[in-house]
């Protein structure tokens, strides 16, 4: 036994670059993208490469970003939702519904508070997240065709509240994180940064985050270690829930109105930003330095199309064939993977 | 075995490495029709990646790999397949929703013109294979139904007629009855009769001695003998394997083995009454603490789903069961962990993180008590090397990947991780089970060390042997319900086997 020890320790040794980096794949692939990318659009167009253009392109991606940290959380647990934009449209609506309107909007609202409308808010966003987490965990409806119900629920809330009018104010608080900026940055950007970070240290640094990646990478073995499964993948469509619940009020402060259908895009980009980053769609493996790696590419490749001249219409192909491209590396990476530890 | 006949299948001078690390060695391998080959080894010897490799699941080594003496390199299974040769893997690799038939043809159903399936001529077939196998079974059953016994059977069945000329089974015997076993053997010896080559892996060497010809034993990535079966003898193969005296290491329990007195310690765990459709029957014991009590049974018997009901993953249709207080059934795992309770069930597949490092599978049963909210990864480190020390997981690396352990080592991680804060109930699933000598005698010294510090000790198992080889007290389940208590007195396999 000890001579086969040390011939392992010298093996380990002598393991070499190429494994490592085949390993590494999910974590590099999109950041070499990332880089192609800008360099591609640099090179193209000399109105891309500023510093002016970067707080663009960190403002555009920034309600993407707040979303996608929830997203993450649940992708990571080999869950979906698809409610997060349907959520994060109802929210911020909800947000301006509890705010005195000007009077030429036609809307019969109920006026509170600014602090009140905001936790209100939030809680609903909570509560759908935890209809979602019910769903999922004790009736065992499988997440995906359960927040596709939500996405409809949440859609149609939203079309109750507003009926088909447009609300612009909200509380002074969103209308400053959303729109305002300090030092010349947007307040926007500094809270997607924080709520990126700190989703980060949570997953990273503390015992539940370790539970999710736990689950995420086996099931069933969390479950024969004890641990609360249901529980954690509650949590995490709530959390998911509330992110997007944020994502759309500031979201509604930074476009100024509040209407049906507003952040459609945002369910598609936010699980792009998630899965071109790297994170897993079978669970266990990425995180949200993936997923901030995914937000700069989504964002360069929107941002930088514009300063190309190209047709808008071929802009959405483009993004479906990168969104493919990246599908075909993350289930390649988990394959390597899996040879790998074989 | 005819001496000048060309082999089947020829490999020479075998390399093969996982990340650097040697698991097989310049290894030369033929195999001959009409031979069935037996390899035997201890975990980790090679033996399985040698056939993963004849197999095409391996496809990047480096030696020659001869096919009825032409070179050949297989870049898929598939590519083994359409050479003839099939692999019945250790694991069960079914379709429980599929009917039987389905099972038996998976992937070749009989079509007809317009590329329908002809489900009555498959479901016909699908009978008279089995029925060639002495498995009676409607064809068109949901196989998800059967008993795993019988399952793994109807697998073995479905490559065994594929019309593959090498067969590979993978330790099939672990899970079946002895009548089992006997129908296994008679339809490999028609086989070999047959023309097919037959390579046969099993830690039961009793089983290699009886149903091989050849006999090639693997020892750390190398072949260190290869004999005629009926010149050797189970002592001199285990000396082989290990390498070490040919002191006798494992008891045959053919001879009455005497139990102790039962212990009057106190009560840790009293099951009362559990029933459960058609796997349990008013299942009435007592586990009490610094005693090993063992349950017995064949497959299928009720003992899979008893440790379930007893770990909280499968609720009871009625009966309770107290752990140190009021009866009561758990609503979920991690109350019967909060409850004193632990489970290492069979498949290692099922409570491991293969992809994680082993530091994180051992800790993860414990970090709520060593952490609130933030981790502490030294600490998680430092308690994981421990174990690792303790129970000589081998490499002793814990921020290596578990994937990268053999089975045995791995099954020695499953135990470490609930020993760090020991459980008051331990419920042990095939604790033994695909071992070999050295890790089966290292787990059963651990289990005693358990039990010597008070631990109450389920071990449930099909293997006569593991219940013997550690219970101080035995229960008999059969179908269901329990039959037979042995306590203070004699008690042998045919016994056991007699009560089953």
């Amino acid at each position: 036994m000890a001579s086969s020890e040390t011939a392992f320790a010298g093996a380990r040794r002598a393991r070499g670059l190429a494994p490592f980096l085949r390993s590494q794949m999910r974590n590099i692939a999109p950041f070499l993208t990332l880089i192609f990318l800008s360099a591609f659009f640099a090179f193209a167009s000399p109105s891309f490469a500023t510093l002016d253009n970067l707080g663009n392109i960190l403002t555009q991606v920034s309600v993407t970003g707040i979303i996608a940290v929830g997203l993450t959380f649940v992708i990571l647990c080999a869950e979906i939702d698809l409610s997060i934009a349907s959520i994060a449209n109802v929210t911020g609506i909800a947000v301006a519904y509890f705010t005195l309107q000007e009077s030429y909007v036609n809307i019969a609202n109920i006026p509170l508070p600014g602090a009140v409308a905001v936790i209100l808010s939030i809680l609903l966003c909570g509560l759908l997240g935890l209809v979602n987490a019910l769903g999922l965990t004790v009736i065992g409806i499988p997440s995906f065709i359960m927040t596709l119900a939500m996405m409809q629920i949440a859609a149609g809330i939203s079309a109750l509240l507003v009926r088909g009018q447009i609300a612009y104010k909200v509380p002074s608080l969103i209308t400053t994180l959303g729109s305002g900026s300090i030092g010349g940055i947007p307040w926007i950007v500094i809270v997607a940064a924080i709520m990126l970070l700190g989703g980060h240290l949570v997953l990273t640094y503390t015992r539940f985050g370790r539970y999710v990646y736990m689950v995420g990478g086996n099931r069933e073995a969390a479950e024969y270690s004890g641990l609360n499964v249901k529980l954690i993948l509650g949590a995490v469509m709530v959390i998911s829930a509330v992110c997007s619940g944020i994502g759309g009020m500031l979201g509604v402060a930074h476009f100024g109105s509040a209407q049906q259908n507003e952040f459609d895009t945002y369910l598609l980009d936010s699980i792009a930003a998630v899965v071109v980053g790297g994170t897993s769609l079978f669970g266990g493996r990425g995180g949200i330095g993936n997923t901030i790696v995914g937000l700069f590419v989504l964002g360069v490749l929107n941002n930088g199309l514009d300063h190309v001249n190209i047709d808008s219409f071929l802009k959405i192909l483009i993004r479906g064939l990168i969104l493919l491209a990246a599908l075909v590396i993350n289930v390649y990476a988990q394959r390597l993977r899996e040879k790998a530890a074989e | 075995m005819t001496a000048g006949q060309q082999p089947i299948l020829e490999l020479q001078g075998i390399t093969k490495s996982f990340g650097g690390v040697e698991a097989l060695r310049g290894v030369d391998f033929a195999l001959y029709p009409g031979e069935i080959h037996g390899l035997v080894g201890e975990n980790g010897a090679g033996k399985s990646t040698l056939m993963k490799i004849i197999a095409g699941v391996h496809t990047e080594f480096s030696g020659r790999f001869l096919v009825d003496g032409q070179e050949m390199h297989f870049r898929s299974a598939r590519d083994a397949h359409a050479a003839g040769i099939a692999m019945v893997h250790q694991e069960l690799s079914v379709a429980p929703d599929l009917t039987v038939a389905e099972n038996v043809f998976l992937g070749n159903q009989p079509t007809n013109a317009l590329g329908l399936v002809q489900w009555r001529r498959m479901a016909r077939e699908a009978g008279e294979q089995l029925a060639r196998f002495g498995i009676d079974v409607d064809p068109m059953a949901r196989l998800g139904d059967l008993p795993i016994g019988l399952q793994q059977l109807i697998e073995i069945a479905r490559v065994l007629f594929s019309g593959a000329r090498i067969v590979i089974l993978d330790e099939p015997t672990s899970a079946l009855s002895p009548p089992e076993v006997e129908r296994l053997f008679a339809t490999l010896r028609r086989l070999r009769e047959e023309g097919t080559a037959i390579v046969f892996i099993s830690h039961f060497i009793e089983d290699i001695l009886r149903v091989s010809d050849t006999v090639t034993v693997f020892r750390n990535g190398r072949k260190v003998a290869e004999t005629a079966s009926a010149a050797t003898s189970k002592g001199a193969l285990i000396e082989a394997m290990i390498g070490r005296g040919g002191e006798v290491l494992e008891h045959s329990y053919t001879d009455d083995l005497m139990l102790p007195q039962p212990s009057d310690s106190k009560v840790v765990l009293r099951v009362d009454q559990l029933s459960l459709s058609r796997s349990l029957r008013d299942v009435s014991f007592e586990a009490r603490a610094g005693e090993v009590l063992g349950i017995y049974g064949f497959m299928g018997c009720g003992q899979q789903e008893l440790s379930r009901i007893l770990f909280g993953k499968l609720r009871p249709d009625s009966g309770t069961l107290a752990v140190e207080g009021a009866p009561t059934t758990f609503a979920s795992t991690a109350a019967a962990r909060r409850a004193g309770v632990a489970l290492v069930p069979e498949s290692r597949r099922d409570m491991l993180f293969h992809q994680e490092p082993v530091y994180k599978n051992i800790s993860i049963s414990i970090l709520d008590r060593i952490s609130s909210v933030l981790l502490k990864p030294a600490q998680e480190r430092d308690i994981a090397k421990r174990q690792v020390d303790q129970l000589q997981i081998r490499p002793p690396v814990v921020g290596l990947d578990l994937g990268m352990l053999s089975g045995g080592n791995q099954q020695k991680v499953a135990l470490a991780k609930w020993l760090t804060y020991p459980p008051k109930l331990l419920v042990l699933c095939e604790p033994t089970r695909g071992m070999d000598v050295g890790a089966k005698n290292d787990v059963i010294n651990i289990v005693r060390d358990l039990r010597a510090r008070g631990l109450a000790i389920i071990v449930l198992s099909t293997e006569p042997e593991t219940v013997l080889s550690l219970a101080d007290r035995i229960l008999v389940l059969k179908r269901g319900a329990l039959v037979r208590e042995f306590r203070n007195e004699p008690v042998s396999k045919d016994r056991l086997l007699e009560a089953a």
